[in-house]
């Protein structure tokens, strides 16, 4: 992975700007030790490190806009860190950047029932929100599964889903207000408490953009009540195909289940061995589907769901009969990437979204390539909404096996693309997708999403190297051209 | 000009570039006077730029080009059951300041999406932004992009998609557009309780909405507007607020019932079947009960107001202190319709400024809807920014759109 050259000036003057850090966050604020860097070197995607250059931990939003005001004076640049938890690089330090870390703002700062919403600073984690209110009925829809570590503000980056989000929405659906520190140092506010505010919906550009537009510090979020109850449903399959077009089925029926989750052969073993939850061994695909809401709703959809599974000759069928075995369940899905942690030494997990119709296809693409890269895959799949999770089994102290792994990731994605779906469904481009966005995007799409990076950030200095394969500069992306020979079309109806 | 296919729409845009042209975007034109009034040397209409281009009701997705008429678009959902779930309101009626019901319709998808709009359901399910999966377009400086796709969960790239939805085609001219459908409920129900006061009202819909019902909307018409309903049981009651239950009917059927008991302590609670529920919210998302007729007068001014549920009714009381107001509430409080009298003697501009500042207060964000040319010129019709907001607005037209050729000044001065 080619990241942009370091800028040797800019490390050169490391003793400098690590005064001039001290001045706006005085105390232990900044991290210039080599050891105490050490814990900033990576993100969840571990197979890249990077020692940043200094480290610097502010507690207010003006010592934000200080330090990133600051940088841009400096021609510094900026990687903005939540938790670290990023699947796909978006965290990663570079050499001449200062990582701004975001952990010291972790408090709530408003639970508001009447608006129901929930004000937080950005450090705080997904799960801590919905703990905040749980009490009262409530909780935070969206649920990544590393929610008991990644921050809210993280999430904005990322628009982080979750197995809830076929219903709930991602959380670009569950936002409702944002404060953002541009590079230069100005602090916006988008949204509130209410929804519907008018303008540029730079709040939904800002969801998912890898924090290359601007610094979250303050996120409001909508609260649900809690569902009344919710089942699943445990249905085992002979064929990947049979579990496909039971899905759908469930969604031509007109029912959008809280969850449906598919796992392949490999995953229900793993995941059977580890947590023990039930599941049908001898089934070829293991489909979970949860139905929540009031208890009326629930029951007459149980029988619709036992139905169709039915109908779609399910070899075996399961409903939970309490809550501890809804849990169980779920338990053997959410151990899944654990569970393939223990039958293989290393793993790289995959994150393309394809139209739900093409699975059977697409899974027999990942078998045959799994054959030619000689490397074993489990499918782990957001079934609802068309999320695939191959993990890709591979052992790291096997000289070139990383290389071969990360190969056959980007011909799975390259095959998603193919039938009409996209590189990333949740996990960020980051650095691990970035060289494939020409895969999906021609060079006037991307040059036109950077024009909106040039918009927020001109000198590029907001976390560089992600996202994009190639960084053009802001004036040259600037100039207008006008194209020859396109002049009059006098054939154009006109009135 | 009506150009019929992407490329005419580059040709246009890239002659209008050349000639340094300011081009005024329409569909079917149905929402021309929402927003500032554009600055256009020359129209261009994507009416013939149409057709729904797929449909796969099993992956809940649409692609259509930006001209199809909603009707369209309906009329095939419906033959699958699904619909739009954002419910997108037709403003036919408080635009043209229509006196009769008969001059609405004809709304294309594409103008939905330039204007984001959205109904009743928006607390349940979104807006038309939360619904848009891909974009095609062509921007000002002449160049076709694309952005997003067809699967829900997409973190490639910026969500450009967002961007140009509710943008009123001041950034790009859309060419093809990709959004979520989703199944229609099988039945509904709207719990009705006559009689209450707006802070009363504001209560019933906080309990219902907090509380495990499922409730897919929530208004509430004072005395006079709910007069105006077509539905007699909203007519005949003194004050209504009304909660929308949707869903299976066994479900909606248990629903309705748990929340009329919930709610029994605001007093006689009645019910609406399907069919006069459907009628009933199609009111409340137009803005029927304001005007249709008009409720202050044909030269009424109407202002959609979203803010936070909690502060509705202290908005419409500091408004109504100092104007001659009419105001229903939907979203549960979130959203205010408010009417004003003309007044003589006041200007326009005195007026947005009382609007505003009973916003400001709480937070919210107060759009002039219905207005004069002339009014619409010089008040601000969108929410006025602060100005490191109104930088990063202005920085972002200059980028889509650098010779300002787009819908220019639709949105703002320059924008």
């Amino acid at each position: 992975m080619k990241m942009p050259k370091p800028d040797a000036g800019v490390i050169a003057r490391r003793k400098q700007i690590v005064g001039a850090l001290r001045d706006i966050v005085p105390g232990e604020g900044v991290i210039e030790e080599v050891d105490e860097l050490r814990a900033y070197e990576c993100d969840g995607l571990t197979a890249y490190r990077e020692l940043p250059l200094i480290v610097v931990l502010p507690r207010t939003v003006e010592q934000v806009s200080r330090v990133l005001a600051y940088c841009l004076a400096n021609d510094i640049k900026v990687v903005p860190r939540g938790a670290g938890t990023s699947l796909s690089g978006g965290a990663l330090p570079l050499a001449d950047a200062v990582t701004l870390g975001l952990g010291k703002f972790n408090r709530i700062l408003d639970i508001d029932y009447d608006n129901r919403c929930v004000v937080a600073q950005t450090g705080v984690t997904n799960l801590a929100i919905t703990e905040a209110v749980e009490h009262k009925g409530f909780y935070y829809a969206p649920d990544p599964s590393s929610q008991i570590a990644c921050t809210i503000g993280g999430n904005v980056a990322e628009n982080s889903g979750g197995v809830h989000c076929l219903k709930y929405g991602l959380t670009a659906n569950n936002l409702l207000g944002l404060q953002v520190v541009l590079m230069d140092g100005q602090v916006i506010r988008l949204g509130g408490k209410h929804v519907g505010a008018d303008g540029y919906d730079l709040m939904g550009v800002l969801t998912g953009s890898e924090g290359l537009l601007g610094v979250i510090t303050e996120v409001t979020v909508r609260i649900l009540t809690k569902p009344e109850t919710a089942r699943a449903f445990l249905l085992g399959f002979a064929t990947t195909e049979a579990a496909a077009h039971c899905v759908a089925d469930i969604i031509s029926a007109g029912i959008i289940p809280g969850g449906m989750e598919m796992m392949d052969r490999l995953a229900i073993h793993a995941a059977e061995d580890f947590v023990h939850a039930g599941y049908p061994r001898d089934a070829e695909a293991l489909l979970i589907v949860e139905l929540d809401g009031h208890e009326a709703e629930v029951d007459y959809l149980i029988g619709r769901v036992r139905r169709i599974a039915e109908d779609n000759g399910a070899a075996s069928v399961r409903i939970s009969a309490d809550e501890d075995e809804r849990l169980l369940f779920w338990a053997g899905r959410k151990a899944a990437f654990p569970a393939i942690g223990r039958i293989s030494p290393d793993y790289y997990c995959m994150d393309g979204t394809i139209p739900r119709g093409r699975l059977p296809e697409v899974l027999t693409g990942i078998a045959e390539l799994s054959k030619r890269f000689g490397l074993r895959v489990a499918n782990v799949f957001h079934a609802g909404d068309g999320n695939l999770h191959p993990l890709i089994l591979y052992d790291a102290n096997i000289p070139g096996e990383l290389e071969k792994a990360e190969e056959f990731g980007a011909e799975i994605l390259k095959l998603c693309v193919k039938v009409g779906g996209v590189l990333t469904g949740e996990h960020g481009v980051g650095v691990e997708k970035r060289d494939l966005m020409g895969v999906m995007f021609n060079e006037d799409d991307l040059k036109h999403q950077q024009r909106l990076k040039c918009a927020f950030d001109p000198k590029s200095l907001l976390n560089p190297g992600k996202m994009f394969p190639i960084l053009h500069r802001c004036a040259e992306l600037g100039r207008v051209h006008i194209h020859r020979g396109r002049t009059r079309h006098p054939d154009l109806p006109r009135f | 000009m009506t150009p019929g296919t992407p490329e005419e729409v580059l040709d246009a845009v890239a002659e209008a570039l050349a000639e340094g042209t300011p081009l005024e975007i329409l569909g079917a034109g149905t929402k021309r006077n929402y927003g500032r009034p554009a600055e256009a040397g020359r129209r261009l209409s994507l009416s013939r730029l149409a057709g729904i281009t797929l449909y796969e009701p099993n992956e809940l997705v649409m692609t259509a080009r930006p001209g199809t008429p909603l009707a369209e678009i309906e009329a095939n959902l419906d033959r699958n059951g699904q619909q739009l779930a954002f419910e997108p309101a037709d403003y036919g009626a408080v635009l043209k300041g229509a006196e009769d019901r008969d001059k609405t319709g004809g709304a294309t998808i594409g103008g939905i999406f330039a204007c984001n709009l959205s109904g009743p359901r928006r607390i349940a399910a979104g807006a038309a932004r939360d619904h848009i999966l891909g974009v095609k377009a062509v921007s000002g400086r002449a160049e076709a992009f694309k952005s997003g796709g067809r699967v829900v969960k997409n973190v490639t790239g910026y969500d450009m998609s967002k961007l140009l939805t509710g943008s009123f085609g001041t950034l790009a001219v859309m060419t093809e557009v990709t959004f979520k459908v989703l199944p229609a409920p099988d039945d509904s129900r709207t719990v009705v309780i006559p009689g209450l006061d707006d802070r009363a009202a504001l209560d019933a819909m906080t309990k219902a909405l907090t509380g495990p019902w499922e409730v897919t909307a929530a208004a509430h018409l004072p005395k006079p507007l709910a007069q105006r309903s077509w539905v007699a049981r909203i007519a005949g009651a003194n004050a209504a607020t009304i909660l929308r239950l949707e869903g299976p009917a066994p479900s909606v059927a248990a629903r309705a019932k748990g929340l009329g008991e919930g709610l029994a302590g605001f007093g006689t609670v009645g019910e609406l079947a399907h069919a006069d529920t459907r009628a009933l919210w199609r009111e409340i998302r137009d803005v029927h009960p304001l005007v249709s007729p008009s409720a202050l007068g044909p030269g009424c001014e109407v202002w959609r107001i979203a803010a936070p549920p909690s502060e509705a009714t202290a908005i419409t009381g500091r408004i109504a202190g100092n104007l001659r107001t009419q105001a229903f509430y939907d979203w549960g409080g979130g959203l205010i319709w408010l009417a004003i009298g003309a007044l003589d003697d006041m200007a326009a501009t005195k007026r947005a400024a009382i609007v505003r500042a009973a916003i400001g207060e709480a937070g919210g964000h107060g759009t002039l809807i219905r207005a004069d040319a002339e009014t619409r010129r010089t008040v601000p019709v969108f929410q006025p920014e602060p100005e490191a907001l109104a930088g990063l607005t202005r920085r972002v037209k200059e980028n889509f759109d650098p010779k300002g050729i787009l819908n220019a000044g639709r949105m703002y001065a320059g924008v």
